[in-house]
């Protein structure tokens, strides 16, 4: 379970979270939406510590994130993140990409490793590619690759920020397959998305962020389908 | 023009002039060694927080890069005299050309350094790699690959620089050898294009090796 | 207190030297970028042939200790029996020396400019020259002048080897000190500090015209 309780965080006088709260079960799909800016990318670096947060409370399984005491490196094994930026190595093939982490963070031997990452890397559609630079992908099957390299991990929980973003329309839907399998597969996750459809079809509960607020959280059929707040409207109103 | 060229001098003095040359190389690749560590530290320093060691690395970078390499090699064989040092020609040379080494290696990583995005680091960390594993797994790799080049280069210099030895009076390198064949026959051009000749199949030898390095090493 | 034997007359003496360096510089600096000039353009516009020959032979004052090329020019003249002096040697060594690096400059900044820019430029009915006159070398000037202010400093460095032949520039004066006053530290810091003092108003300057072209494209 992921508690969040009255997060706030600023960059200098900015103040892009101001006091969010909500709770992410276990085996859950939680959809966050929001205009850009709106501080949604920015929970996610704080969920995992890779930013830090000036006051409230998040907790992953019951440890506390911004306690002085935590060992992050151990904490972020359980959480996995994938960028909207994807982030590969380039100076590692794709096989490689996913071996590393497991190798060197788990301790896992070069035979297991590898196991797992061509386990991982068939289920992401990428067990053609295993040899090749990530220079040689496109960017929905780098996209992919990184999903495949966070998983590889055994995370409890899979952060998704803008995942599509930065890809060409017609790579988008190869990703978001992956993605719908995972969450079939009951994988928890917290997906930070401009796909409003994609939210509506396969989240649990969908969060709408607006100036660094939570105004609306519920199951898609309300905040998607009739929402009740005037930002949600308008902001639904702007990209469907 | 009435100077007769005596080549078979120069062909019979071949063997000790090669054998200068290896003294040459081991000077130049141990230089690279020392430079390559110094100059990481240097550049991890200039980006340090703290001020004393900024201060230290930038001092050094700027007086590598500022006077001249034989200046950096006075400093060490004739300077640290006045300390009580006295410093023989060989150390004194790799010394000062590694000290040289250093300073413009240091610019090269940091350079380096800022063309590897930050995201890179924060994808490894969110992997639960610590930042030192970090840094030896996803950057330093990819460092290597930037800095490749500009190493070659530094290798390159390092060796035309040994060349300076035979002023602080070493006698062992290409040019100190070539230099005492010289005074015994004065025999200058001879044995100096000779030298130049060993020079010029040096650097075509590192930077072709350079070349068919990087063909295999990156392959990415 | 601070005791040394170092006299005004011996900082004369060395700023003295710091002239010969200097003026070494300008000629070096001077004859190689219109040397260097000329290859650069024939490089990056003649035959491949011409390109491949000039580049190779331009290549050896790269792969040679300039230390050795001061030698060898120097045993060229006596034997062809030229009477120049050593200054005129030094100068021309260096000259050639730096045009071999000032036309991989040229060379560099001419290959920036696109392909495209030139075309255009061509079917406005620009002639060759005109091409080159207007539109590449105002471009090319841009890339190369930060790397060319990098080599006046690598020459000004450089010059100090002609002390090898004779030549009394500023380290060797400061060396003809330190033999007779005994204070090695002392002098030669003073040396390093006129040395940094020539070089860094250069080296600032170059990377003022970098940063302030940089903000302009």
């Amino acid at each position: 379970m992921i508690e969040i309780v009255d997060v706030r965080k600023s960059f200098g006088a900015l103040e892009v979270l101001q006091g969010v709260s909500m709770t992410v079960n276990k085996g859950e799909v939680m959809s966050v939406i929001g205009g850009s800016g709106s501080g949604k990318s920015t929970l996610l670096m704080c969920i995992n510590g890779l930013e830090s947060i000036q006051s409230g409370r998040i907790a992953v399984d019951g440890v506390d994130v911004h306690a002085t005491n935590t060992d992050l490196n151990r904490l972020r094994q359980r959480i996995g993140i994938v960028f909207q930026q994807w982030n590969a190595f380039p100076h590692l093939t794709v096989r490689e990409n996913v071996m590393l982490a497991p190798r060197k963070v788990l301790g896992k031997s070069r035979d297991e490793a590898d196991e797992i990452a061509t386990k991982r890397l068939q289920h992401v559609g990428l067990g053609e590619k295993l040899d090749v630079y990530p220079s040689k992908l496109s960017g929905g099957q780098q996209q992919r690759m990184a999903i495949a390299r966070a998983l590889a991990m055994s995370p409890a929980y899979m952060l998704f920020d803008e995942v599509t973003s930065a890809l060409d329309p017609q790579l988008v839907g190869e990703v978001l397959d992956t993605m719908r399998m995972l969450s079939s597969e009951g994988m928890t996750m917290i997906v930070v998305t401009h796909e409003i459809a994609f939210a509506r079809e396969v989240s649990h509960r969908v969060a709408f962020f607006k100036s660094g607020r939570i105004h609306e959280i519920g199951p898609p059929e309300q905040v998607i389908g009739n929402p009740r707040e005037p930002e949600t409207v308008e902001f639904l109103k702007s990209v469907l | 023009m009435n100077y007769t060229f005596h080549w078979h001098q120069a062909f019979e003095a071949l063997p000790s002039m090669l054998a200068g040359a290896l003294v040459t190389i081991e000077i130049a690749l141990l230089s690279m060694l020392i430079g390559i560590v110094c100059g990481v530290a240097l550049a991890l320093a200039r980006n340090s927080p703290y001020r004393l060691a900024r201060a230290f690395a930038i001092t050094w970078i700027e007086s590598a890069r500022n006077t001249p390499a034989l200046f950096q090699i006075y400093m060490i064989y004739f300077g640290l005299g006045s300390l009580g040092i006295f410093v023989d020609s060989f150390p004194a040379l790799l010394a000062g050309i590694a000290f040289n080494n250093a300073g413009y290696l240091a610019e090269t990583f940091r350079g380096g350094l800022r063309a590897i995005p930050p995201t890179q680091v924060r994808a490894a960390r969110s992997l639960g790699m610590s930042a030192p594993q970090a840094f030896r797994l996803i950057v330093l790799p990819q460092l290597f690959r930037t800095v490749f080049h500009p190493l070659t280069n530094q290798m390159v210099w390092a060796i035309l620089m040994t060349s300076l030895g035979v002023v602080v009076g070493l006698n062992s390198d290409l040019t100190g050898v070539t230099q005492q064949l010289n005074v015994l026959t004065f025999r200058t051009f001879e044995f100096f294009a000779m030298a130049a000749v060993i020079y010029y199949v040096l650097t075509k030898v590192v930077t072709l090796t350079a070349r068919l390095l990087a063909a295999r090493l990156f392959r990415y | 207190m601070f005791e040394t034997d170092l006299t005004s007359t011996d900082l004369l003496f060395m700023l003295k030297g710091a002239g010969v360096t200097l003026a070494l510089t300008f000629w070096a600096v001077l004859g190689g970028t219109l040397m260097g000039f000329v290859f650069g353009v024939l490089r990056a516009s003649a035959a491949s042939w011409v390109n491949a020959l000039l580049g190779a032979v331009l290549d050896v004052f790269r792969s040679i200790p300039l230390l050795i090329q001061f030698i060898l020019a120097n045993s060229v003249k006596s034997i062809i029996g030229l009477d120049i002096s050593a200054f005129t040697v030094a100068c021309v060594v260096l000259a050639l020396y730096t045009s071999a690096y000032c036309a991989e400059i040229v060379r560099a900044g001419m290959l920036a400019v696109p392909a495209t820019t030139r075309r255009a430029a061509r079917s406005l009915g620009l002639t060759w020259w005109q091409d080159l006159r207007h539109i590449v070398f105002p471009i090319a000037l841009r890339v190369a002048l930060p790397t060319w202010t990098g080599l006046t400093l690598g020459v000004m460095k450089d010059t100090a080897l002609v002390l090898w032949i004779g030549i009394v520039e500023l380290l060797r004066a400061s060396q003809v000190i330190v033999t007779r006053i005994q204070e090695p530290l002392l002098v030669l810091m003073v040396c390093g500090l006129i040395y940094f003092l020539m070089s860094f108003p250069i080296s600032r300057l170059g990377a003022h015209l970098e940063s302030r072209w940089r903000e302009d494209d």
